[in-house]
């Protein structure tokens, strides 16, 4: 529905004088829209004598989609496992540093970890629904949570299907099992799991890796939805995939974050030289 | 499968354009029409009102840069984004067309009329109207369209010619109306230059929508 030209342009251009220069308007990344969700300070990681996280300081903003990326093994999804406290399931793991999710420190001892992994959501490169019915796998963390009204489940189960793009596929069929879904519906139910406990962050470890063309577009147009409501961190090899769906980039390498800022600004003018070989295709 | 997020940015790109042809078209009207009816206000404004339109060109670029990095535009989004770049240019240089031609008539106007001006304004009007029709087939994706405003650009050099020729009698004939003579002249090379630029806009909303570089008459100009 384009706007046709016409000589009373919007705002009523050279009918008045303009004393000011117009603002431009804001083509990089909208302005955060408050105080940052995450903020990492010198945070540091070490398997045994194994040092991957070097010094890792960023800011998280709120409502926005970050992507990480860098070539293998450069420490990208070991910094998103320790939003969510997942590197606690390793062995001989060292976390130093500091990490705040709102303010409140994640690593702390008086952190009740199981509301830390309720408040941050995680969605991971292969899909884990369990083996159970669609409805019941959307309901699992509330039902555990001690939630059993019939009612308010239904509620959540809808609402959970409805924002993670499923609930047309699948709202007759919800006693069927979640292992019937094809692998993208498997992604997306998985979303559905981790919004039903209504979390503030949702964390995706190469989301999109295994699934066909369609099925990507499809949790990449979500994500664009996702995010109005979900701070969203999402690690991603696919640097195009990265380019189109977030507000923020975060390159690392060897353990460092060697840079970050928009993702408009650091894909058409990395301060970095290594960004710029990285993303250029020069290495990595 | 559609990428709504990806058209609402291309959707939101050619609005922008529409917008600055606008500006652009009104600009140089109102520089004309401060010529022929004599009010320097209005000149002064067309002048001042090119702050507007470079901060537009500026975001355009802008915009277009960010979705060539960002979304991998390919096939017809890939020329409309490439073209929205040099369609930009080319209005941008509409604008500073109209100042000169506003920047002229502040210098005509303190000085007595040389003579009734009929064919600046008429100039003008076919000048107008390539702009409008070159981003009328923008929109509409219009390739006949566009190959007739291709063809009008001979109408508006035809009449800059006509324009030299009778003001070169003047200046043989009365060497005191070689300025104002000379300041007239000067703005209907303007508006031959604007007409080259709509032109310009015509070749690439026919890149657009059928793939094809006519540029330097590399077809008829009558479609084949």
């Amino acid at each position: 529905m384009a706007e046709q030209p016409s000589r009373t342009t919007p705002g009523d251009a050279g009918l008045r004088i303009r004393t000011e220069l117009p603002t431009r308007p804001p083509e990089a990344a909208p302005a955060p829209a408050g105080p940052p969700d995450i903020v990492c300070s010198g945070v540091n990681l070490a398997y045994g004598e194994n040092h991957v996280l070097h010094d890792i300081s960023l800011e998280i903003a709120p409502r926005r989609a970050t992507a990480f990326i860098g070539p293998s093994g450069c420490g990208k999804s070991t910094l998103l496992r320790c939003f969510n406290r997942m590197n606690d399931l390793i062995d001989s793991v060292r976390v130093w540093g500091e990490i705040r999710v709102k303010g409140l420190d994640i690593n702390a001892h008086t952190t009740d970890v199981i509301e830390v992994r309720r408040r941050i959501g995680m969605v991971f490169q292969k899909s884990n629904p369990f083996p159970k019915s669609i409805y019941e796998n959307v309901v699992y963390g509330l039902r555990i949570a001690g939630v059993d009204d019939r009612a308010t489940l239904d509620e959540a189960a809808e609402r959970s299907l409805r924002g993670a793009a499923l609930w047309d596929e699948v709202k007759d069929r919800l006693q069927e099992s979640g292992l019937g879904l094809s692998g993208g519906q498997m992604q997306r139910l998985c979303i559905a799991r981790a919004i039903a406990v209504e979390p503030e962050i949702i964390l995706m470890d190469e989301p999109c890796s295994a699934l066909d063309p369609i099925a990507t577009l499809k949790i990449e147009e979500l994500i664009y939805e996702l995010k109005e409501r979900y701070t969203i961190v999402t690690v991603t090899h696919n640097l195009q995939q990265a380019a189109r769906v977030s507000d923020y980039t975060a390159f690392f390498w060897l353990g460092k974050l060697v840079e970050f800022g928009s993702t408009a600004d650091l894909f058409t003018a990395p301060r970095e030289k290594l960004t710029e070989d990285y993303i250029t295709g020069r290495f990595g | 499968m559609e990428r709504h997020h990806f058209e609402a940015e291309l959707q939101t790109l050619r609005n922008q354009l529409l917008i600055m042809g606008g500006l652009v078209e009104e600009r140089v009207h109102s520089a004309v029409q401060a010529l022929v009816h004599r009010r320097e206000e209005d000149a002064a404004r067309v002048i001042a009102g090119d702050a507007e339109i470079n901060e537009l060109q500026m975001a355009i670029d802008e915009r277009s840069l960010r979705l060539l990095a960002t979304q991998t535009p390919l096939a017809s989004d890939l020329r409309l984004i490439t073209s929205a770049m040099k369609i930009n240019a080319d209005l941008e240089r509409i604008g500073d067309q109209a100042v000169n031609i506003a920047e002229g008539a502040l210098t005509l106007i303190p000085q007595p009329p040389l003579k009734p001006l009929i064919d600046i304004p008429r100039m003008a009007a076919l000048a107008e109207k390539m702009i409008r029709d070159a981003l009328d087939a923008f929109v509409r994706k219009d390739a006949a369209l566009a190959r007739d405003v291709l063809r009008r650009d001979d109408e508006v050099d035809d009449l800059k010619d006509q324009i030299f020729r009778e003001l070169l009698l003047y200046m043989m004939e009365d060497p005191g109306t070689i300025a104002r003579a000379l300041s007239v002249i000067l703005i209907s090379r303007n508006l031959e230059r604007i007409g080259d630029h709509a032109t310009n806009i015509a070749e690439d909303v026919i890149f657009i929508t059928e793939a094809k570089d006519v540029r330097h008459h590399a077809e008829d100009r009558t479609g084949r």
